[in-house]
Protein backbone atom coordinates (compact mmCIF):
# COMPACT_ATOMS: atom_id res chain seq x y z
CA UNK A 1 0.00 0.00 0.00
CA UNK A 2 2.94 2.33 1.23
CA UNK A 3 5.03 1.21 -1.53
CA UNK A 4 4.03 3.30 -4.11
CA UNK A 5 4.14 6.78 -2.37
CA UNK A 6 7.94 6.30 -3.57
CA UNK A 7 7.79 7.54 -7.05
CA UNK A 8 5.61 9.94 -6.82
CA UNK A 9 7.79 11.89 -4.36
CA UNK A 10 10.61 11.29 -6.14
CA UNK A 11 9.68 13.64 -8.66
CA UNK A 12 8.93 16.90 -6.83
CA UNK A 13 12.35 16.12 -4.53
CA UNK A 14 13.91 16.76 -8.10
CA UNK A 15 11.99 19.95 -8.71
CA UNK A 16 13.81 22.48 -8.03
CA UNK A 17 17.21 21.11 -10.06
CA UNK A 18 14.51 20.40 -12.67
CA UNK A 19 12.66 23.72 -13.11
CA UNK A 20 16.35 25.33 -12.57
CA UNK A 21 17.39 23.40 -15.68
CA UNK A 22 14.19 24.30 -17.43
CA UNK A 23 14.92 28.40 -17.25
CA UNK A 24 18.10 27.67 -19.17
CA UNK A 25 16.59 25.32 -21.44
CA UNK A 26 13.70 27.49 -22.47
CA UNK A 27 15.71 30.21 -24.05
CA UNK A 28 17.64 26.67 -25.83
CA UNK A 29 14.23 26.14 -28.22
CA UNK A 30 12.91 23.14 -26.01
CA UNK A 31 9.46 24.04 -24.86
CA UNK A 32 8.29 20.26 -25.16
CA UNK A 33 10.76 19.98 -22.10
CA UNK A 34 8.73 22.10 -20.06
CA UNK A 35 6.12 21.44 -21.05
CA UNK A 36 6.23 17.39 -20.32
CA UNK A 37 7.66 18.46 -16.85
CA UNK A 38 4.66 20.85 -16.10
CA UNK A 39 2.36 17.69 -17.28
CA UNK A 40 4.61 15.37 -14.84
CA UNK A 41 3.80 18.16 -11.96
CA UNK A 42 0.09 17.89 -12.62
CA UNK A 43 -0.59 14.38 -12.53
CA UNK A 44 2.13 13.65 -9.81
CA UNK A 45 1.52 16.36 -6.98
CA UNK A 46 -2.06 14.83 -6.65
CA UNK A 47 -0.90 11.52 -6.91
CA UNK A 48 1.67 12.26 -3.75
CA UNK A 49 -1.27 14.09 -2.25
CA UNK A 50 -3.70 10.64 -2.34
CA UNK A 51 -0.67 8.69 -1.55
CA UNK A 52 -0.56 10.71 2.10
CA UNK A 53 -4.33 11.08 2.62
CA UNK A 54 -4.64 7.43 2.32
CA UNK A 55 -1.04 6.67 4.41
CA UNK A 56 -2.39 8.92 7.40
CA UNK A 57 -6.07 7.50 7.25
CA UNK A 58 -4.71 4.13 7.61
CA UNK A 59 -2.05 4.55 10.10
CA UNK A 60 -4.66 7.14 12.35
CA UNK A 61 -7.36 3.78 12.17
CA UNK A 62 -4.57 0.96 13.19
CA UNK A 63 -2.88 3.39 16.24
CA UNK A 64 -6.45 4.64 17.50
CA UNK A 65 -8.07 1.08 17.07
CA UNK A 66 -11.24 2.75 14.92
CA UNK A 67 -14.03 -0.23 15.09
CA UNK A 68 -14.12 -0.85 11.04
CA UNK A 69 -18.33 -0.26 12.01
CA UNK A 70 -17.31 3.26 12.64
CA UNK A 71 -14.33 3.44 10.13
CA UNK A 72 -12.89 1.22 8.18
CA UNK A 73 -9.53 1.26 6.96
CA UNK A 74 -8.36 2.18 3.39
CA UNK A 75 -7.06 -1.39 3.19
CA UNK A 76 -10.19 -3.23 4.58
CA UNK A 77 -12.15 -0.98 1.92
CA UNK A 78 -10.08 -2.48 -0.77
CA UNK A 79 -10.73 -6.06 1.17
CA UNK A 80 -14.06 -5.65 1.08
CA UNK A 81 -14.40 -4.28 -2.73
CA UNK A 82 -12.37 -7.23 -3.87
CA UNK A 83 -14.60 -9.61 -1.59
CA UNK A 84 -17.92 -7.98 -2.77
CA UNK A 85 -16.97 -7.61 -5.95
CA UNK A 86 -19.87 -9.76 -7.58
CA UNK A 87 -22.70 -8.04 -5.49
CA UNK A 88 -21.02 -4.82 -6.19
CA UNK A 89 -20.49 -5.03 -9.65
CA UNK A 90 -23.51 -6.11 -10.67
CA UNK A 91 -25.37 -2.71 -8.95
CA UNK A 92 -22.87 -0.92 -10.55
CA UNK A 93 -23.96 -2.07 -14.03
CA UNK A 94 -27.74 -1.26 -12.94
CA UNK A 95 -26.54 2.13 -11.87
CA UNK A 96 -24.35 2.67 -15.49
CA UNK A 97 -27.30 1.57 -17.11
CA UNK A 98 -29.82 4.06 -15.62
CA UNK A 99 -27.37 6.77 -15.73
CA UNK A 100 -26.82 6.48 -19.44
CA UNK A 101 -30.29 5.44 -20.35
CA UNK A 102 -31.28 8.68 -18.37
CA UNK A 103 -28.63 11.47 -19.78
CA UNK A 104 -29.20 9.54 -23.55
CA UNK A 105 -33.12 10.61 -23.15
CA UNK A 106 -32.16 13.63 -21.82
CA UNK A 107 -30.02 14.71 -25.11
CA UNK A 108 -32.25 13.49 -27.18
CA UNK A 109 -34.94 15.11 -25.10
CA UNK A 110 -33.05 18.08 -24.45
CA UNK A 111 -31.84 18.79 -28.36
CA UNK A 112 -34.90 18.28 -29.96
CA UNK A 113 -37.04 20.52 -27.69
CA UNK A 114 -34.18 23.23 -28.07
CA UNK A 115 -34.53 22.60 -31.97
CA UNK A 116 -38.55 23.15 -31.49
CA UNK A 117 -38.13 26.07 -29.58
CA UNK A 118 -35.81 27.63 -31.79
CA UNK A 119 -38.20 26.89 -35.38
CA UNK A 120 -41.34 28.44 -33.58
CA UNK A 121 -41.97 30.62 -31.07
CA UNK A 122 -45.05 29.25 -30.14
CA UNK A 123 -43.55 26.34 -29.12
CA UNK A 124 -40.92 28.80 -27.05
CA UNK A 125 -43.46 30.50 -25.21
CA UNK A 126 -45.71 27.54 -24.34
CA UNK A 127 -42.96 25.24 -23.42
CA UNK A 128 -40.40 27.13 -22.07
CA UNK A 129 -41.39 28.30 -18.64
CA UNK A 130 -42.48 24.22 -17.41
CA UNK A 131 -38.83 23.24 -18.50
CA UNK A 132 -37.88 25.92 -16.06
CA UNK A 133 -40.20 24.89 -13.63
CA UNK A 134 -39.45 20.92 -13.86
CA UNK A 135 -35.79 22.05 -13.66
CA UNK A 136 -36.16 24.48 -9.75
CA UNK A 137 -38.05 21.53 -8.20
CA UNK A 138 -35.93 19.17 -6.13
CA UNK A 139 -36.00 15.81 -7.66
CA UNK A 140 -35.25 14.73 -4.40
CA UNK A 141 -38.84 16.14 -3.37
CA UNK A 142 -40.51 14.59 -6.91
CA UNK A 143 -38.66 11.06 -6.23
CA UNK A 144 -41.12 10.02 -3.78
CA UNK A 145 -43.72 10.24 -6.07
CA UNK A 146 -42.92 8.87 -9.43
CA UNK A 147 -42.38 5.98 -7.17
CA UNK A 148 -46.20 5.47 -6.51
CA UNK A 149 -46.98 6.13 -10.05
CA UNK A 150 -44.91 4.16 -11.87
CA UNK A 151 -42.51 0.92 -11.76
CA UNK A 152 -39.52 1.31 -9.64
CA UNK A 153 -36.83 1.08 -12.12
CA UNK A 154 -38.94 3.62 -14.88
CA UNK A 155 -39.19 6.07 -11.76
CA UNK A 156 -35.49 6.11 -11.32
CA UNK A 157 -34.70 6.59 -14.95
CA UNK A 158 -37.77 9.07 -15.19
CA UNK A 159 -34.96 11.03 -12.19
CA UNK A 160 -31.57 10.96 -13.94
CA UNK A 161 -33.49 11.85 -16.97
CA UNK A 162 -35.48 15.16 -15.41
CA UNK A 163 -32.51 16.52 -13.86
CA UNK A 164 -30.04 15.58 -16.85
CA UNK A 165 -32.69 17.52 -19.49
CA UNK A 166 -32.06 20.84 -18.55
CA UNK A 167 -28.90 21.71 -19.08
CA UNK A 168 -28.53 20.29 -22.45
CA UNK A 169 -31.87 22.34 -23.31
CA UNK A 170 -30.91 25.41 -21.62
CA UNK A 171 -27.26 25.05 -23.37
CA UNK A 172 -28.41 23.85 -26.82
CA UNK A 173 -31.24 26.71 -26.69
CA UNK A 174 -28.38 29.57 -26.26
CA UNK A 175 -26.10 28.32 -28.43
CA UNK A 176 -28.73 28.20 -31.47
CA UNK A 177 -29.71 31.64 -30.97
CA UNK A 178 -25.58 32.71 -30.32
CA UNK A 179 -24.74 32.31 -34.18
CA UNK A 180 -22.99 35.70 -35.27
CA UNK A 181 -25.59 38.17 -36.47
CA UNK A 182 -23.89 38.88 -39.69
CA UNK A 183 -23.60 35.36 -40.69
CA UNK A 184 -27.59 35.13 -40.44
CA UNK A 185 -27.94 38.07 -42.68
CA UNK A 186 -25.42 36.52 -45.06
CA UNK A 187 -27.04 33.85 -44.96
CA UNK A 188 -30.48 35.84 -45.61
CA UNK A 189 -28.65 37.33 -48.79
CA UNK A 190 -27.54 33.78 -50.34
CA UNK A 191 -29.78 31.31 -49.11
CA UNK A 192 -33.08 32.96 -48.77
CA UNK A 193 -34.65 32.57 -52.21
CA UNK A 194 -37.61 30.11 -51.54
CA UNK A 195 -38.71 27.61 -54.22
CA UNK A 196 -41.31 29.36 -56.74
CA UNK A 197 -44.42 26.80 -55.77
CA UNK A 198 -43.67 27.51 -51.98
CA UNK A 199 -46.06 29.80 -50.05
CA UNK A 200 -44.64 32.32 -47.79
CA UNK A 201 -44.38 30.46 -44.70
CA UNK A 202 -43.03 26.99 -46.09
CA UNK A 203 -40.73 29.62 -47.67
CA UNK A 204 -39.81 30.86 -44.03
CA UNK A 205 -40.42 27.30 -42.75
CA UNK A 206 -37.39 25.61 -44.67
CA UNK A 207 -34.97 29.24 -44.61
CA UNK A 208 -35.12 28.36 -40.76
CA UNK A 209 -34.39 24.74 -40.98
CA UNK A 210 -31.54 25.50 -43.46
CA UNK A 211 -30.25 28.14 -41.45
CA UNK A 212 -30.52 25.43 -38.42
CA UNK A 213 -28.49 23.60 -40.36
CA UNK A 214 -25.68 25.69 -41.63
CA UNK A 215 -25.28 27.77 -38.64
CA UNK A 216 -27.42 27.49 -35.62
CA UNK A 217 -26.28 23.77 -35.51
CA UNK A 218 -22.70 23.84 -35.67
CA UNK A 219 -22.95 27.16 -33.33
CA UNK A 220 -24.78 25.54 -30.92
CA UNK A 221 -22.20 22.78 -31.04
CA UNK A 222 -19.64 23.82 -28.05
CA UNK A 223 -23.05 25.21 -25.90
CA UNK A 224 -24.19 21.57 -26.05
CA UNK A 225 -20.90 19.75 -25.08
CA UNK A 226 -20.72 21.94 -22.36
CA UNK A 227 -24.33 21.12 -21.08
CA UNK A 228 -23.20 17.54 -22.10
CA UNK A 229 -20.78 17.68 -19.36
CA UNK A 230 -23.07 18.92 -16.50
CA UNK A 231 -25.57 16.84 -17.49
CA UNK A 232 -23.26 13.63 -17.12
CA UNK A 233 -22.82 14.41 -13.43
CA UNK A 234 -26.33 15.39 -12.76
CA UNK A 235 -27.22 12.40 -14.76
CA UNK A 236 -25.52 9.79 -11.85
CA UNK A 237 -26.64 12.05 -9.05
CA UNK A 238 -30.59 11.88 -10.10
CA UNK A 239 -29.91 7.81 -10.67
CA UNK A 240 -28.69 8.51 -7.05
CA UNK A 241 -31.24 10.10 -5.40
CA UNK A 242 -33.79 8.13 -6.85
CA UNK A 243 -32.28 4.79 -5.79
CA UNK A 244 -31.64 6.47 -1.87
CA UNK A 245 -35.69 7.21 -2.11
CA UNK A 246 -36.54 3.28 -3.80
CA UNK A 247 -34.08 1.68 -1.11
CA UNK A 248 -35.65 3.08 1.89
CA UNK A 249 -39.11 2.00 0.57
CA UNK A 250 -37.19 -1.69 0.34
CA UNK A 251 -36.10 -2.43 -3.19
CA UNK A 252 -33.56 -1.62 -5.86
CA UNK A 253 -30.48 -3.08 -6.22
CA UNK A 254 -28.43 0.01 -7.88
CA UNK A 255 -24.96 1.14 -5.87
CA UNK A 256 -26.74 4.03 -3.99
CA UNK A 257 -29.30 1.41 -2.61
CA UNK A 258 -26.34 -0.75 -1.73
CA UNK A 259 -25.11 2.41 0.26
CA UNK A 260 -28.46 2.69 2.01
CA UNK A 261 -28.51 -1.49 2.49
CA UNK A 262 -25.05 -1.71 4.09
CA UNK A 263 -25.82 1.67 5.92
CA UNK A 264 -28.87 -0.76 7.95
CA UNK A 265 -26.81 -3.63 8.24
CA UNK A 266 -23.62 -1.45 9.35
CA UNK A 267 -21.97 -2.96 7.18
CA UNK A 268 -19.15 0.19 6.63
CA UNK A 269 -16.75 -1.07 4.93
CA UNK A 270 -19.05 -2.18 1.70
CA UNK A 271 -20.98 1.37 2.20
CA UNK A 272 -17.29 2.64 1.65
CA UNK A 273 -16.51 0.44 -1.69
CA UNK A 274 -19.98 1.41 -3.14
CA UNK A 275 -18.96 5.25 -2.49
CA UNK A 276 -15.85 4.95 -4.18
CA UNK A 277 -17.33 3.29 -6.96
CA UNK A 278 -19.79 5.53 -7.45
CA UNK A 279 -17.27 8.44 -7.44
CA UNK A 280 -15.00 6.48 -10.13
CA UNK A 281 -18.05 6.36 -12.05
CA UNK A 282 -18.35 10.35 -11.90
CA UNK A 283 -15.13 10.62 -12.44
CA UNK A 284 -15.23 8.69 -15.65
CA UNK A 285 -18.36 10.26 -16.82
CA UNK A 286 -16.77 13.68 -16.23
CA UNK A 287 -13.36 12.57 -18.05
CA UNK A 288 -14.86 10.94 -21.37
CA UNK A 289 -17.58 14.05 -21.70
CA UNK A 290 -14.55 16.18 -21.37
CA UNK A 291 -12.88 13.81 -24.17
CA UNK A 292 -15.50 13.95 -26.32
CA UNK A 293 -15.82 17.74 -26.26
CA UNK A 294 -12.38 18.10 -26.77
CA UNK A 295 -12.38 15.68 -29.88
CA UNK A 296 -15.11 17.77 -31.59
CA UNK A 297 -13.63 21.17 -30.95
CA UNK A 298 -10.25 21.11 -30.91
CA UNK A 299 -9.72 22.11 -34.30
CA UNK A 300 -11.95 25.54 -34.18
CA UNK A 301 -12.87 26.54 -30.82
CA UNK A 302 -11.29 28.74 -28.30
CA UNK A 303 -12.36 26.78 -25.25
CA UNK A 304 -10.63 23.11 -26.57
CA UNK A 305 -7.54 25.47 -27.89
CA UNK A 306 -6.23 26.79 -24.77
CA UNK A 307 -6.30 23.23 -23.71
CA UNK A 308 -3.28 22.69 -25.99
CA UNK A 309 -1.39 25.47 -25.00
CA UNK B 1 3.95 49.47 -63.99
CA UNK B 2 0.71 48.00 -63.45
CA UNK B 3 -1.33 49.69 -66.28
CA UNK B 4 0.77 47.54 -68.82
CA UNK B 5 0.27 43.95 -66.45
CA UNK B 6 -3.64 44.45 -67.14
CA UNK B 7 -4.25 45.42 -70.60
CA UNK B 8 -7.56 43.23 -70.19
CA UNK B 9 -8.84 45.87 -68.04
CA UNK B 10 -8.21 48.88 -70.91
CA UNK B 11 -11.84 48.84 -72.27
CA UNK B 12 -13.31 48.85 -69.07
CA UNK B 13 -11.38 51.98 -67.89
CA UNK B 14 -11.97 53.48 -70.90
CA UNK B 15 -15.72 53.54 -70.63
CA UNK B 16 -15.63 54.74 -66.79
CA UNK B 17 -13.26 57.50 -67.50
CA UNK B 18 -14.50 58.58 -70.62
CA UNK B 19 -16.17 62.17 -70.70
CA UNK B 20 -20.33 62.15 -69.05
CA UNK B 21 -20.57 59.23 -67.04
CA UNK B 22 -23.77 58.49 -67.75
CA UNK B 23 -22.39 56.68 -70.89
CA UNK B 24 -21.52 53.04 -68.71
CA UNK B 25 -24.91 51.77 -68.21
CA UNK B 26 -26.72 52.14 -65.22
CA UNK B 27 -26.71 48.95 -63.24
CA UNK B 28 -29.61 50.22 -59.95
CA UNK B 29 -30.52 53.07 -59.14
CA UNK B 30 -32.24 54.60 -56.11
CA UNK B 31 -34.52 56.98 -56.66
CA UNK B 32 -36.11 59.04 -53.68
CA UNK B 33 -35.40 56.77 -51.55
CA UNK B 34 -36.01 57.40 -47.79
CA UNK B 35 -35.43 54.89 -44.77
CA UNK B 36 -37.19 55.26 -41.03
CA UNK B 37 -36.27 52.98 -38.54
CA UNK B 38 -38.85 51.60 -36.74
CA UNK B 39 -37.58 53.64 -33.67
CA UNK B 40 -38.25 57.01 -35.47
CA UNK B 41 -34.62 57.56 -36.45
CA UNK B 42 -34.36 59.27 -40.35
CA UNK B 43 -31.22 56.90 -41.52
CA UNK B 44 -32.30 58.00 -45.03
CA UNK B 45 -34.11 61.06 -46.65
CA UNK B 46 -34.59 61.38 -50.43
CA UNK B 47 -31.04 59.31 -51.95
CA UNK B 48 -30.83 59.39 -55.42
CA UNK B 49 -28.05 57.34 -56.33
CA UNK B 50 -27.17 55.35 -59.79
CA UNK B 51 -24.13 52.72 -59.77
CA UNK B 52 -22.91 52.02 -63.51
CA UNK B 53 -21.80 49.22 -64.43
CA UNK B 54 -17.96 48.53 -63.92
CA UNK B 55 -17.79 51.60 -61.44
CA UNK B 56 -16.12 51.49 -58.20
CA UNK B 57 -18.09 54.24 -55.80
CA UNK B 58 -17.04 55.21 -52.56
CA UNK B 59 -19.89 56.01 -50.31
CA UNK B 60 -17.94 58.12 -48.00
CA UNK B 61 -19.52 60.36 -44.39
CA UNK B 62 -19.25 60.75 -40.90
CA UNK B 63 -21.43 58.08 -38.75
CA UNK B 64 -24.74 58.13 -38.68
CA UNK B 65 -25.01 59.51 -42.58
CA UNK B 66 -26.61 55.87 -43.61
CA UNK B 67 -24.02 54.76 -46.05
CA UNK B 68 -24.64 51.25 -44.42
CA UNK B 69 -28.41 51.29 -44.66
CA UNK B 70 -27.97 52.65 -48.44
CA UNK B 71 -25.59 49.55 -48.90
CA UNK B 72 -27.86 47.37 -47.14
CA UNK B 73 -31.18 48.43 -49.42
CA UNK B 74 -28.74 47.83 -52.31
CA UNK B 75 -28.38 44.27 -51.18
CA UNK B 76 -32.07 44.32 -50.02
CA UNK B 77 -31.29 43.01 -46.62
CA UNK B 78 -33.60 45.88 -45.06
CA UNK B 79 -36.23 47.41 -47.46
CA UNK B 80 -36.66 51.22 -47.98
CA UNK B 81 -39.53 53.03 -46.33
CA UNK B 82 -40.12 54.82 -49.39
CA UNK B 83 -39.08 55.45 -52.92
CA UNK B 84 -37.65 53.21 -55.90
CA UNK B 85 -34.66 50.51 -56.70
CA UNK B 86 -34.45 50.29 -59.73
CA UNK B 87 -32.25 47.28 -61.16
CA UNK B 88 -30.90 46.85 -65.15
CA UNK B 89 -33.65 45.27 -66.86
CA UNK B 90 -36.07 45.48 -63.91
CA UNK B 91 -37.26 44.10 -61.11
CA UNK B 92 -36.24 44.19 -57.27
CA UNK B 93 -33.69 43.40 -55.60
CA UNK B 94 -34.47 39.69 -54.10
CA UNK B 95 -34.57 38.50 -57.97
CA UNK B 96 -31.04 40.30 -58.08
CA UNK B 97 -29.38 38.75 -55.27
CA UNK B 98 -27.60 36.15 -56.99
CA UNK B 99 -25.50 38.79 -58.66
CA UNK B 100 -24.94 40.63 -55.46
CA UNK B 101 -21.74 39.62 -52.92
CA UNK B 102 -21.04 41.57 -49.57
CA UNK B 103 -18.36 41.51 -47.91
CA UNK B 104 -19.23 42.90 -43.89
CA UNK B 105 -16.82 44.99 -41.22
CA UNK B 106 -15.66 41.74 -39.20
CA UNK B 107 -14.69 38.33 -41.58
CA UNK B 108 -18.01 37.09 -40.55
CA UNK B 109 -16.85 33.73 -41.18
CA UNK B 110 -18.15 30.33 -39.89
CA UNK B 111 -15.08 29.17 -37.05
CA UNK B 112 -15.84 25.70 -37.13
CA UNK B 113 -15.80 25.45 -40.94
CA UNK B 114 -11.61 25.71 -42.68
CA UNK B 115 -11.56 28.32 -45.53
CA UNK B 116 -12.49 26.11 -48.06
CA UNK B 117 -15.99 25.39 -46.95
CA UNK B 118 -16.42 29.14 -45.77
CA UNK B 119 -15.77 30.27 -49.39
CA UNK B 120 -18.45 27.19 -50.35
CA UNK B 121 -21.22 28.17 -48.40
CA UNK B 122 -22.66 30.68 -50.68
CA UNK B 123 -22.85 27.87 -53.49
CA UNK B 124 -23.64 25.23 -50.91
CA UNK B 125 -27.03 27.22 -50.17
CA UNK B 126 -27.49 27.41 -53.87
CA UNK B 127 -27.58 24.05 -54.15
CA UNK B 128 -24.42 23.54 -55.36
CA UNK B 129 -22.17 19.98 -54.70
CA UNK B 130 -18.97 20.24 -53.73
CA UNK B 131 -17.51 18.26 -56.86
CA UNK B 132 -19.21 20.96 -58.88
CA UNK B 133 -17.77 23.93 -56.43
CA UNK B 134 -14.41 22.76 -56.27
CA UNK B 135 -12.90 24.61 -59.18
CA UNK B 136 -14.90 28.47 -58.11
CA UNK B 137 -13.56 27.52 -54.51
CA UNK B 138 -10.24 27.42 -55.56
CA UNK B 139 -10.39 30.07 -58.31
CA UNK B 140 -11.31 32.31 -55.60
CA UNK B 141 -8.81 31.53 -53.37
CA UNK B 142 -6.08 31.87 -55.61
CA UNK B 143 -7.82 35.54 -56.32
CA UNK B 144 -7.20 36.66 -52.88
CA UNK B 145 -3.86 34.73 -52.42
CA UNK B 146 -4.70 32.05 -49.99
CA UNK B 147 -4.54 29.23 -52.01
CA UNK B 148 -2.47 27.31 -49.65
CA UNK B 149 -4.67 28.34 -46.85
CA UNK B 150 -7.68 26.25 -48.32
CA UNK B 151 -7.70 23.54 -44.98
CA UNK B 152 -6.87 26.04 -42.31
CA UNK B 153 -9.33 27.14 -39.94
CA UNK B 154 -10.21 30.65 -38.92
CA UNK B 155 -8.94 30.95 -35.80
CA UNK B 156 -5.66 30.11 -37.85
CA UNK B 157 -4.84 33.17 -39.43
CA UNK B 158 -4.15 37.04 -39.26
CA UNK B 159 -6.82 39.55 -39.33
CA UNK B 160 -6.32 40.27 -42.95
CA UNK B 161 -6.14 36.77 -44.25
CA UNK B 162 -9.54 36.61 -42.64
CA UNK B 163 -11.31 39.49 -44.58
CA UNK B 164 -9.27 37.93 -47.73
CA UNK B 165 -11.38 34.57 -46.92
CA UNK B 166 -14.39 37.07 -46.89
CA UNK B 167 -14.04 38.85 -49.97
CA UNK B 168 -13.31 35.25 -51.92
CA UNK B 169 -16.79 34.39 -50.31
CA UNK B 170 -18.28 37.08 -51.96
CA UNK B 171 -16.60 36.51 -54.75
CA UNK B 172 -17.33 32.89 -55.19
CA UNK B 173 -21.03 33.13 -57.21
CA UNK B 174 -19.32 35.16 -59.64
CA UNK B 175 -21.45 38.61 -58.64
CA UNK B 176 -21.88 41.65 -60.79
CA UNK B 177 -22.21 44.19 -57.88
CA UNK B 178 -19.83 43.66 -54.84
CA UNK B 179 -20.81 45.24 -51.83
CA UNK B 180 -18.54 46.03 -48.99
CA UNK B 181 -19.21 47.64 -45.55
CA UNK B 182 -16.45 49.34 -44.28
CA UNK B 183 -14.18 45.95 -44.69
CA UNK B 184 -10.53 47.63 -43.46
CA UNK B 185 -11.71 50.07 -40.40
CA UNK B 186 -10.64 47.03 -38.21
CA UNK B 187 -7.36 46.43 -40.19
CA UNK B 188 -4.00 48.19 -39.35
CA UNK B 189 -2.93 50.69 -41.64
CA UNK B 190 -0.30 48.57 -43.68
CA UNK B 191 -2.49 45.34 -44.01
CA UNK B 192 -5.47 47.82 -45.04
CA UNK B 193 -3.16 49.37 -48.02
CA UNK B 194 -2.23 46.19 -49.61
CA UNK B 195 -5.79 45.10 -49.20
CA UNK B 196 -7.01 48.41 -51.17
CA UNK B 197 -4.30 47.04 -54.03
CA UNK B 198 -5.71 43.75 -54.34
CA UNK B 199 -9.24 44.77 -54.29
CA UNK B 200 -8.18 47.19 -56.88
CA UNK B 201 -6.39 44.21 -58.58
CA UNK B 202 -9.41 41.87 -57.86
CA UNK B 203 -11.96 44.61 -59.88
CA UNK B 204 -9.54 44.96 -62.76
CA UNK B 205 -9.33 41.05 -63.40
CA UNK B 206 -12.94 40.45 -62.44
CA UNK B 207 -14.72 43.10 -63.71
CA UNK B 208 -17.35 43.67 -61.48
CA UNK B 209 -19.19 46.60 -60.09
CA UNK B 210 -17.96 47.90 -56.06
CA UNK B 211 -19.97 49.70 -53.90
CA UNK B 212 -17.49 50.44 -50.82
CA UNK B 213 -18.49 51.98 -47.22
CA UNK B 214 -15.58 53.85 -45.41
CA UNK B 215 -15.13 56.78 -43.53
CA UNK B 216 -11.55 57.93 -44.88
CA UNK B 217 -10.49 60.26 -47.19
CA UNK B 218 -7.64 58.82 -48.14
CA UNK B 219 -9.01 55.35 -48.95
CA UNK B 220 -12.08 56.32 -50.74
CA UNK B 221 -9.77 59.21 -53.01
CA UNK B 222 -7.34 56.08 -53.66
CA UNK B 223 -10.22 53.25 -54.63
CA UNK B 224 -12.54 54.69 -56.35
CA UNK B 225 -13.78 56.00 -60.00
CA UNK B 226 -16.92 58.01 -57.79
CA UNK B 227 -16.91 59.19 -54.29
CA UNK B 228 -20.43 59.94 -53.14
CA UNK B 229 -20.29 62.19 -50.09
CA UNK B 230 -22.94 61.79 -47.24
CA UNK B 231 -23.94 63.81 -44.47
CA UNK B 232 -25.81 62.89 -41.38
CA UNK B 233 -29.26 63.53 -39.85
CA UNK B 234 -31.10 62.70 -42.55
CA UNK B 235 -29.06 60.84 -44.10
CA UNK B 236 -28.24 62.35 -47.64
CA UNK B 237 -25.58 62.94 -50.64
CA UNK B 238 -24.07 66.12 -50.37
CA UNK B 239 -21.55 65.91 -53.27
CA UNK B 240 -20.11 63.81 -56.11
CA UNK B 241 -16.42 63.80 -56.56
CA UNK B 242 -15.34 61.70 -60.06
CA UNK B 243 -11.94 60.92 -59.49
CA UNK B 244 -10.39 61.10 -63.23
CA UNK B 245 -7.53 59.12 -62.86
CA UNK B 246 -6.36 56.31 -64.40
CA UNK B 247 -7.85 52.88 -62.68
CA UNK B 248 -5.21 51.12 -62.87
CA UNK B 249 -3.09 52.58 -59.26
CA UNK B 250 -0.87 51.52 -56.98
CA UNK B 251 1.43 53.40 -54.34
CA UNK B 252 2.89 55.71 -56.80
CA UNK B 253 -0.76 57.31 -56.69
CA UNK B 254 -0.71 58.57 -53.33
CA UNK B 255 2.52 60.89 -54.09
CA UNK B 256 0.57 62.46 -57.48
CA UNK B 257 -0.81 65.72 -57.39
CA UNK B 258 -4.09 64.83 -58.59
CA UNK B 259 -3.90 62.54 -55.71
CA UNK B 260 -3.62 65.54 -52.73
CA UNK B 261 -6.43 67.45 -54.60
CA UNK B 262 -8.91 64.94 -54.46
CA UNK B 263 -8.05 64.41 -51.23
CA UNK B 264 -8.34 68.23 -50.54
CA UNK B 265 -11.51 68.11 -52.51
CA UNK B 266 -13.42 65.12 -50.52
CA UNK B 267 -12.41 66.50 -47.04
CA UNK B 268 -13.36 69.91 -48.03
CA UNK B 269 -17.33 68.21 -48.73
CA UNK B 270 -17.28 66.39 -45.91
CA UNK B 271 -16.10 68.79 -43.62
CA UNK B 272 -19.06 70.62 -44.98
CA UNK B 273 -21.68 67.75 -44.14
CA UNK B 274 -19.95 67.69 -40.89
CA UNK B 275 -20.25 71.75 -40.34
CA UNK B 276 -24.08 71.38 -41.43
CA UNK B 277 -24.52 68.72 -38.70
CA UNK B 278 -23.62 71.12 -36.12
CA UNK B 279 -25.74 73.80 -36.56
CA UNK B 280 -28.82 71.17 -36.48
Amino acid sequence: MNAPTLNPSADPARSPADSAELSLAASDDTPARGRDFTLALRIGLPLVLFAIVIWGWETYVRIAGVPHYVLPAPSRIMATMIADWPLLFGSLLQTLKTTFLGLALAIIGGVGLAVLLSLSRAIEYSLYPYAVVLQVTPVVAIAPLLLIYMPQETAVLTCAWIVAFFPILSNTTLGLQSVDRNLLELFDLYGSARPKWAPRWLGTFIARVKALYYLRGPAALPYFLGGLKIAGGLALIGAVVAEIAAGSAGAGSGLAYRIIESQFRLNIPRLFAALVLLSLTGVIIFLAMSAFSHMLLRRWHESAISQDK
Amino acid sequence: MTAQTAPSTAPSTGSISAPGHASGTALVKLQGVDKTFPNGTIALSGLDLTIREGEFVSLLGPSGCGKSTALRILAGLITATRGAINWDGGGDSLAHQRDIGFVFQEPTLMPWANVADNVYLPLRLRGVSRKAAAQAIDSCLSLVGLEQFAKSYPRELSGGMKMRVSIARALSLRPKLLLMDEPFAALDEITRFKLNDDILRLQREFGCTIVFVTHSVFESVYLSSRIVVMAARPGRIIAEIDVDAPRARDKDFRTTPAYGDYCRQASEALHGAMGFDEHL
